[in-house]
């Protein structure tokens, strides 16, 4: 369809009213595109020290009906997750991805979770995901796909568990895209998640679990 | 979707007399304006960051040309293809080409209004392949056979109880005496009745808010998650996108979606925002085998050399129609296409001519509220000026309005006469209205008297009494 492509792009010139763009400014556009200079960044998370940026972004969370959990160090987070599997009246049974930063939080207290290291079909009811970063302006986190972390964890099962270390949390959106870009390739999916899933379809009542997880749990370690 | 927007007087009419409708509309009326007040309220930066956006998009659109073949180039990088689409038949052909070359049975689909604007579904059906709607306010108006009446919440027009007949009605293998009254029920229902159809189908179809072009990738803004569901599980996932869609780079995103959610629902952030740039990699788990992108100009280059540019700034956020008296009152079917509202009235006239969708410019009170809350200060008010000046201009305007208006402008240009005929009307209405002060009927202002009285004026017109003060 090549000629629907020149088509296009000749409309686009002629209402534009030029031919196509001259060397010099084609070379500031590519400028500006590779600076990747932010536009405003609103000072409400920017400003806080690291501490206080955790605590609006667990605030920030918790308004969109993500649950919250604090532990102190890695190895609690097994027990964590127990508590609150439990505490849902949920089966002890989980999908887990494959990153390797998740084998070692404590799963050896607790023999009694069932943990498969997957991505998640149809019928599962629980996943667990690590994440590249949360953004505390609006308590959102931010989740890559690959080898390890497949999409579907994300959005299959009713429950998704999200581990999230104090210092992944980020001021702003901007910082995420600084933080997916150091990555070594750039993904086929990153996932901004604020909340569980939500509708607010029939008569603008919002009910939770539309399509996605009804719940969405964070196990935050550290403090800052 | 064939448009009816000729039809707008009678169907803003059926609109005003349907009490199911003012109903819903009533709901409309409050909810969203106060959330997105609220939304505004608490981010101190909201009106810097539309002169931002504007500005943005100002600039892409600038250089439109430049930012969609670096885009392409970096989806093809990425392993995705675009397909450049001139018009709606050439979209659905695409589609169509590439359901087929996987033999697609059934295709999901996430909210798209290009998909809308192009007629798929009845293309895909027409071709033997079944598309599904998967956002619950889609899928309920797929179930009845209605165009969407919102552009992000289509099934805003209906109560539940509505909703629940349409489900009762499809949804035949339930038990037919089940219980349908509480929203969340029905929610439920639709879950468990779309899970298995995101999970068998062939091709899934999403929208996209926004094409990246330093990435080659496409966003969607969602909160169900079903257009993540659409386009991770089959084996290929098609963005349907314009060609004003894309934007220079991913802080230029950013950017734009602090806007659009507190604009379009008074969120923070609406619960999914998806980057999706090319098929899965190679050692990925799941998602698509194959990304495609149908690029669609429908008419839209064309705009970048009128005075109609500055629509393609458009969010798509829907905070115009939300703040229309017009719209609140009539509801978005009786626009008669796929946009309502007042961004629908400034763009249907462009895509599907003026000849059919004139009445859309004149369905305007011209109150300014639309262009005040616009996320990126589209001058709605001064585009749907435009288009009435076409419509004089193309002598597409009713005789009678022609005629009244070449008479005003006679007289309005020649300052002796009008102050004199002005004098005299002043003076005859004022003696015959004397008595009661208002009109019940006039001659020639049937329109007017049959709703409401008409002042009586006081006797003198404005600039006599203007002259008599400055002679004091």
């Amino acid at each position: 369809m090549s000629g629907a492509r020149d088509a296009i792009l000749g409309s686009i010139r002629g209402g534009l009213g030029r031919g196509a763009l001259p060397a010099e400014t084609q070379a500031e556009l590519a400028e500006r595109v590779a600076a990747h200079r932010r536009n405003l960044v609103p000072a409400r998370a920017v400003s806080l020290d690291r501490a206080a940026r955790v605590d609006l972004f667990q605030s920030m969370a918790e308004e969109v009906q993500t649950s919250v959990a604090r532990v102190s160090s890695p190895e609690d987070v097994a027990a964590e997750v127990a508590r609150y599997l439990a505490a849902e009246n949920l089966p002890a049974e989980l999908v887990m991805a494959p990153d390797p930063g998740l084998d070692d939080l404590g799963w050896e207290s607790r023999p009694m979770l069932r943990i498969r290291r997957d991505k998640a079909e149809g019928d599962d009811a629980v996943s667990l995901t690590p994440c590249l970063a949360a953004v505390a302006e609006t308590g959102t986190l931010m989740l890559v796909s690959g080898a390890d972390t497949p999409t579907t964890l994300n959005f299959l099962p009713d429950t998704h568990i999200v581990v999230v270390r104090a210092d992944q949390i980020v001021a702003s959106y901007e910082d995420g895209w600084d933080r997916a870009r150091a990555r070594e390739a750039w993904p086929r999916t990153v996932n901004f998640i604020t909340g569980p899933s939500r509708t607010g379809d029939i008569e603008q009542r919002i009910q939770l679990g539309a399509h996605g997880p009804r719940r969405l749990h964070v196990v935050l370690i550290g403090d800052g | 979707m064939e448009p009816t927007s000729h039809a707008f007087i009678a169907n803003a009419r059926a609109g005003l007399a349907n009490p199911t409708l003012q109903s819903a509309l009533g709901l409309a009326r409050t909810g969203f304006p106060l959330k997105r007040a609220q939304a505004i309220e608490r981010l101190p930066e909201f009106e810097a960051l539309r002169d931002e956006g504007k500005a943005i998009k100002d600039h892409t659109l600038a250089h439109l040309d430049y930012y969609l073949e670096l885009y392409e180039k970096n989806v093809t990088a990425a392993g995705g293809r675009v397909h450049w689409c001139r018009d709606a038949a050439e979209a659905r052909a695409a589609v169509l080409e590439i359901c087929r070359s996987v033999d697609a049975k059934t295709v999901t689909k996430g909210k798209s209004m290009i998909a809308e604007e192009c007629g798929l579904n009845e293309h895909l059906e027409a071709n033997g392949i079944t598309p599904v709607e998967t956002d619950l306010g889609e899928y309920i108006i797929q179930l009845r056979h209605e165009p969407p009446s919102h552009i992000i919440a289509p099934a805003i027009h209906l109560m539940k109880e509505q909703v629940a007949d349409s489900f009762r009605a499809a949804h035949t293998d339930l038990p037919a005496d089940r219980p349908l009254t509480e929203v969340q029920v029905m929610c439920e229902e639709a879950r468990t009745v779309l899970r298995p159809r995101f999970l068998a189908a062939d091709v899934g179809i999403t929208g996209g808010n926004f094409l990246i072009a330093e990435t080659g990738s496409s966003i969607i803004v969602t909160n169900e998650g079903n257009g993540d569901l659409t386009q991770t599980l089959p084996r290929i996932h098609i963005v349907m996108a314009s060609i004003e869609k894309v934007v220079p780079t991913l802080e230029d995103a950013a950017t734009l979606l602090r806007l659009l959610a507190r604009s379009a629902t008074g969120q923070e952030f609406s619960s999914y925002t998806t980057v999706s740039t090319g098929p899965r990699r190679a050692d990925d788990l799941d998602g698509p085998e194959q990304y495609h992108v149908i690029l669609l100009d429908n008419g839209r280059s064309k705009l970048l050399g009128n005075e109609f540019r500055e629509m393609l700034r458009c969010l798509k956020c829907a905070a115009c129609m939300n703040h229309c008296p017009v719209y609140v009152a009539v509801g978005g079917h009786a626009y008669g296409w796929v946009y309502p509202g007042p961004m629908g009235s400034v763009l249907t006239p462009a895509l599907v001519g003026l000849a059919e969708a004139g009445h859309l410019p004149n369905a305007s009170t011209l109150c300014g509220r639309c262009e005040s809350v616009c996320p990126v200060k589209i001058p709605l008010p001064k585009l749907l000026r435009h288009w009435r000046e076409r419509q004089i201009a193309e002598n597409l305007a009713p005789k009678a309005m022609r005629r009244g208006l070449s008479l005003w402008g006679y007289v309005a240009s020649r300052p002796v006469l009008y102050h004199r005929l002005t004098g005299i009307a002043a003076r005859v209405l004022g003696w015959a209205g004397n008595r009661r002060g208002r009109f019940r009927s006039l001659p020639l202002a049937g329109g007017w008297t049959q709703v409401r009285d008409m002042p009586a004026p006081e006797g003198r017109t404005f600039h006599e009494l203007w002259a008599a003060r400055n002679k004091r």
